[in-house]
Order: structure tokens, then C-alpha cells, then sequence
């Protein structure tokens, strides 16, 4: 539906957004998640036509947005990041408005009306933009977009500003979107993203640093992996600690252990890291069995989407070049596990993110 | 376009500059047939026109000048640059706006002329010859305003560069007056200032001669000057 082969932008001499590729298919909800600056709104004001290309090639339903601007924007809903609302008019006016902008040929009345109540702004409709609040603009915002049932959305951080049901409403509203519309939302609320999109592309310094869903991006980008043990030993005394040391350094694959500190009586804790492509666990388990011990627990320390993002945009340049490298050869080991932990993660995430959107006090009603 | 023109003459009449704009037109020009037409005794509005024309200098900008500086300014130019509309329905949209109301205020006259028949009989051929004039040069006008309003995301800034160029404009034949035989640098100036004048084709006008060269004239350079604010939109997205 997207396809976008080799996309540069540069502002004189900055570079903003540097050789982007990706596809997107039909129906699928794409994330584009980055840091500030890193070239999320750029790119999406060039799939919108807003801003031209310096270079590269962005095809929406195989028709080039440079070439025929006006068939390919047909296929576009877009929420820039500050909606394009004119204050000064009524919601209804401002969505008739857009209707004609759009050429849209859908029943008017029906339609604007659909439109109000799938972003739940009927209630304000008579009532001047100005004096709406952020998360009711922001609502307009996506109705304007929504208007003419594009195929393609493309929304810049549409859940800014507002409250926490609101937020999952819209969540909800755009996982509804997506059976329907192909999807592309940028944010920097890391849950939303793991919550709604199918896929995800993580934006660093206008180049694409990882793709994929957040699993293969959590499984690419560790490449080094850690354990945690707990082990039980014959006598109870320290010097169990020293012989299972010894006895874990000895398995194949594993680069490196330290004993922790004693957790239970006479029961100590071991961080292991291993090489990244040999499976471990099993090793040990039959090593302990040999020698009597007993595991007590083994816990992989997993990366959830927010260490993936922060270890992608804060120093390791690198790491797009090791994500595709180790791609074929990262081990399967941690994956059930780490669908447990995501999961996990997200649902206590939900909150922070909710938190913020809390202060800008989003119904005002 | 249409949508977009429909939307812009929602906004000068909510947001309060077409009355602005018309009244201070209708009182200053009343004021100028009272002076001009009526206190002198005479039915010729040759004097009220070319009185009014200052004023329409100072006006115009007021039409002009958020058209397109505001909405860069707020972003909703994002709206419509990713609408499935060309450049020329954004511009054209706002530039006839701008143009309508232009031509309601002007209207005006012809309530002046009814008042005038009452008093003795009133000379056509002045009087439209002064209302084409103007129309016309108006027209120009607007497209050079709404293109220097694409050039600003300052509404003030916009509005008195377009009164600078439109004085610059309308009077440059005026500023090299002198010119003429004066050295061979001069005389060129001063030849290529009269071809691009804008003052003796209007004064044309007022005089009830309808010179289609003029006509011409006035229409090309709102389109020029359209054109260009085309351009300026079209480049800003490749910059």
C-alpha cells in the first residue's frame, strides 16, 4: 500500500532524514517510534506530499506522490502534529469544510456524522474551535483526517493531550482503523506503540535503526545475553559458591560468571552472560544434575521496548548494522519468556504514559 | 476551490475584517462624494475616484494580508497542502475572496450614482470607465498583496510591505518624472518604468476609454502575480 524506497531530506546541509526504506502492506499499523529530531515528522509530511524529497521515491497505491499529487493524496488522511483546525470556525463547518476540501462524494450529513461519533465529537459540534481543549482539537483533528474514509492514515502522535480513556478510546478506535486502513502513527509513548501497532520502525538520526515487530527487534537487538541463577549447593557454606562457579565457567558458551550475593541461607545468586548464540540452559541444568545442586530459579534479564529504544538512541551508532548481522543467528531462547516480560511490561507502562496525557486535561466538558 | 473560497468569505465576515474593511471603504468614500461630487456641484466622479484610489492602496493589504501568512502561521496550511487539491484552487480560492469583497465594496458607486440621478443627470461613461479602472487595478492589486502575504508568516509585516509596494507601484512613474531626456541611464529608466505604469493606464480608464491593452495589462499581472505566489507555495515544498 506504502512503499517508500530510499527517502532523503536535507535541510541544507542537515541532514534529516537519510536513505529510508520500508513497505507497508495493506491493513497493516505501523509505529514509528524515534527521539525527538530523529526525522519522524519529516518523513511523514513527505509521505503526505506537504514537503518534497530531496531524494528517493514514495509510491502510495503505486501512484508516486511527486508525480500525481493529487490521486495519491486522494488515498491520505493525515493528523499532522499540530492539527490543521481553523479556530475560528464551528467543528461542523470545519469538517464540511474539509469534506469539500476532499471532494468527498460520501453522503455529507451521514457522513460528517459518522465521522463525530467514531472520534466521539458530536457533543461539541456546534461549538467554535478555539474554545475547545487540546484533547477535543486533537479529536477534530483525527475526524478531519478520518473524512472520506482515506485507505491510508498517517497520524503524528495522535494521543497527545489526552486523558487516559481517551487515550485507550482512541487506542482502540485506531487498532478498529486498522482492519480497514492502512495505518502509520509516530509517537513517543513507548506502550502505545507496543499496544496497537503491528509493526514498529524505530527512527534514530533520520536512518532507520531497527524493523520489525517488538519481539524480532527485542531478540535482534540483544545480542549479549544475561541470566540470573539461583543455585543450591551440597554443604550450604561459601565454598559451594566457588565450586559452581568454576563448574559454569566450563560450559561452552557461557563468557562469564560472578557470584551475587547470598539471597536464601547458604544459597547464592549468579549473573551468567552467555555469547548470544548458544542455548545455555540446558548445559547447566545437566551440570547442576552431575554434581547434586539444585536450581532454584533462572531468570532471563530481557529487554522490554524501552531498553530497545534507549540503547538504540543513546550511543551504540552502530547498531543497525548488528541488528542485521545478527538477525539469522540470535537464539531462540528467550522467546517465550520475553512475550511474558513484554506483555508484562506494557501493562504497568500504561500508566506513566496515561499520566502525562493527564495533565493537559483533555475533555474540558 | 470552491471550498476554499467559501471558507474565506466565512472568515472575513466572522472574523471581522470584511466589515472593517467595508466600512472604513463606505465612510471614506462617502465622504469623498460628499466633498468631491456633491459640495461641488457637479456630476462628474472623476475627483471622488482618484481620491478613493488612496485609500484602496491603504485597504487592500487589510484584505490581504492573513490570507496566506496565517495559515503557515498556524499550520493549517498542512491541511490543505495535503488535500487533494492543486496550488492554483489554494490561491485562486483566497484571490477571489479577497476580489469579492473588493467588488462589493466598490459597489458602493453606483448607490452614489442613484443618489446622483436625483440631482441631475450623471455621466456614464466616467463613471464606469472610473469603476472598471478601478476594478481592475484592484485586481492586480490583490494578487500582488496575497503574494506577499505567501512570503511571511507575519500578518503585520505582510500588510505593510504590500502598502510599500503597492505605493511603489502605483506611483513609480511619478518618482522618475524627471527622467525623461535627461541622459541616456535616465532615459532608460525612465522607459521602462512608463511600460510597466500602472497610473497613466488607470488614469486611462477614468477618462471612459476602454483600451483593451490596458485591460490586458492589469489582467496579466494578476495572473503573473498569482502565478508567482503559486510558485512560492510549490517551492516551499522543495526547499
Amino acid at each position: 500500500m506504502i512503499e517508500v524506497k530510499n527517502l532523503t531530506k536535507r535541510y541544507g546541509d542537515k541532514l534529516a532524514v537519510n536513505n529510508i526504506s520500508f513497505k507497508v502492506e495493506k491493513g497493516e499499523i505501523l509505529g514509528f517510534l524515534g527521539p525527538n529530531g530523529a526525522g519522524k515528522s519529516t518523513t511523514m509530511n513527505m509521505l503526505t506530499g506537504y514537503i518534497s524529497s530531496t531524494s528517493g521515491q514514495i509510491l502510495i497505491d503505486n501512484v508516486d506522490i511527486l508525480e500525481d499529487p493529487k490521486k495519491a493524496k486522494a488515498n491520505i488522511g493525515y493528523l499532522p502534529e499540530i492539527p490543521p483546525l481553523y479556530v475560528d470556525m464551528t467543528v461542523e463547518a470545519y469538517l464540511g469544510f474539509m469534506y469539500d476540501l476532499k471532494k468527498c462524494k460520501l453522503p455529507r450529513k451521514s457522513h460528517i456524522n459518522d465521522v463525530c461519533n467514531l472520534c466521539k465529537i458530536s457533543d461539541v459540534k456546534g461549538r467554535i474551535i478555539k474554545n475547545l481543549s487540546k484533547g477535543y482539537r486533537q479529536r477534530v483533528g483525527l475526524a478531519q483526517a478520518l473524512i472520506n474514509n482515506p485507505p491510508v492514515l498517517i497520524l503524528d502522535e495522535p494521543t497527545v493531550g489526552l486523558d487516559p480513556n481517551q487515550i485507550i478510546e482512541i487506542r482502540t478506535l485506531i487498532k478498529k482503523l486498522g482492519k480497514r486502513h492502512t495505518v502509520i502513527l509516530s509517537s513517543h509513548i513507548l506502550p502505545e506503540i507496543q499496544a496497537v501497532c503491528d509493526r514498529i520502525i524505530i527512527i534514530n538520526k533520520g536512518e532507520v535503526a531497527a524493523d520489525g515487530t517488538a519481539d524480532e527487534i527485542a531478540k535482534n537487538i540483544t545480542n549479549e545475553h544475561k541470566m540470573t541463577l539461583r543455585i543450591e549447593g551440597e554443604t550450604h557454606t561459601a565454598s559451594d559458591k566457588k565450586a559452581i562457579t568454576e563448574a559454569l565457567k566450563k560450559i561452552s558458551g557461557i563468557k562469564y560468571v560472578r557470584a551475587d550475593m547470598e539471597r536464601e541461607k547458604g544459597i547464592y545468586d549468579y549473573d551468567i552472560e552467555t555469547d548470544g548464540k548458544t542455548d545455555v540452559r540446558r548445559d547447566i541444568n545437566k551440570v547442576c544434575a552431575e554434581n547434586g545442586w539444585n536450581i532454584l530459579m533462572l531468570q532471563l534479564s530481557d529487554l522490554t521496548l524501552e531498553d530497545i529504544f534507549l540503547k538504540i538512541t543513546m550511543g551504540e551508532e552502530n547498531i543497525s548494522a548488528k541488528t542485521s548481522s545478527s538477525a539469522k543467528k540470535s537464539p531462540k531462547l528467550d522467546l517465550k519468556i520475553e512475550n511474558g516480560e513484554l506483555k508484562a511490561s506494557q501493562i504497568s507502562d500504561d500508566l506513566p504514559g496515561a499520566a502525562e496525557a493527564e495533565e493537559n486535561k483533555g475533555g474540558e466538558e | 476551490m470552491g471550498a476554499i473560497y467559501r471558507r474565506e468569505m466565512n472568515a472575513f465576515f466572522t472574523s471581522g475584517a470584511a466589515y472593517v474593511f467595508l466600512a472604513v471603504f463606505y465612510l471614506v468614500s462617502g465622504i469623498f462624494f460628499f466633498n468631491g461630487v456633491i459640495s461641488a456641484g457637479t456630476t462628474d466622479t472623476s475627483a471622488m475616484f482618484s481620491s478613493m484610489f488612496y485609500i484602496v492602496i491603504f485597504l487592500i493589504p487589510v484584505l490581504t494580508m492573513k490570507l496566506l501568512s496565517e495559515e503557515k502561521k498556524n499550520k493549517t496550511d498542512q491541511g490543505l497542502l495535503t488535500a487533494p487539491i492543486s496550488l492554483w484552487d489554494i490561491v485562486l480560492g483566497k484571490y477571489f475572496a479577497a476580489l469579492t469583497l473588493f467588488v462589493i465594496a466598490e459597489s458602493i458607486v453606483f448607490i452614489y450614482s442613484l443618489i446622483l440621478s436625483y440631482l441631475g443627470s450623471v455621466v456614464w461613461s466616467t463613471l464606469l470607465g472610473n469603476y472598471f479602472a478601478m476594478l481592475f487595478l484592484g485586481a492586480a492589486f490583490i494578487a500582488v498583496g496575497l503574494f506577499i502575504s505567501s512570503l511571511t508568516e507575519n500578518q503585520m509585516a505582510s500588510a505593510v510591505v504590500s502598502i510599500v509596494a503597492l505605493f511603489v507601484i502605483y506611483l513609480s512613474e511619478m518618482l522618475v518624472m524627471d527622467f525623461e531626456g535627461e541622459g541616456k541611464i535616465k532615459n532608460v529608466i525612465y522607459k521602462i518604468v512608463t511600460a510597466f505604469a500602472f497610473y497613466s493606464r488607470y488614469v486611462e480608464f477614468t477618462q471612459g476609454i476602454f483600451s483593451l491593452p490596458s485591460i490586458v495589462f492589469f489582467l496579466s499581472t494578476a495572473f503573473l502575480f498569482n502565478f508567482f505566489t503559486v510558485r512560492v507555495l510549490e517551492k516551499k515544498r522543495w526547499s
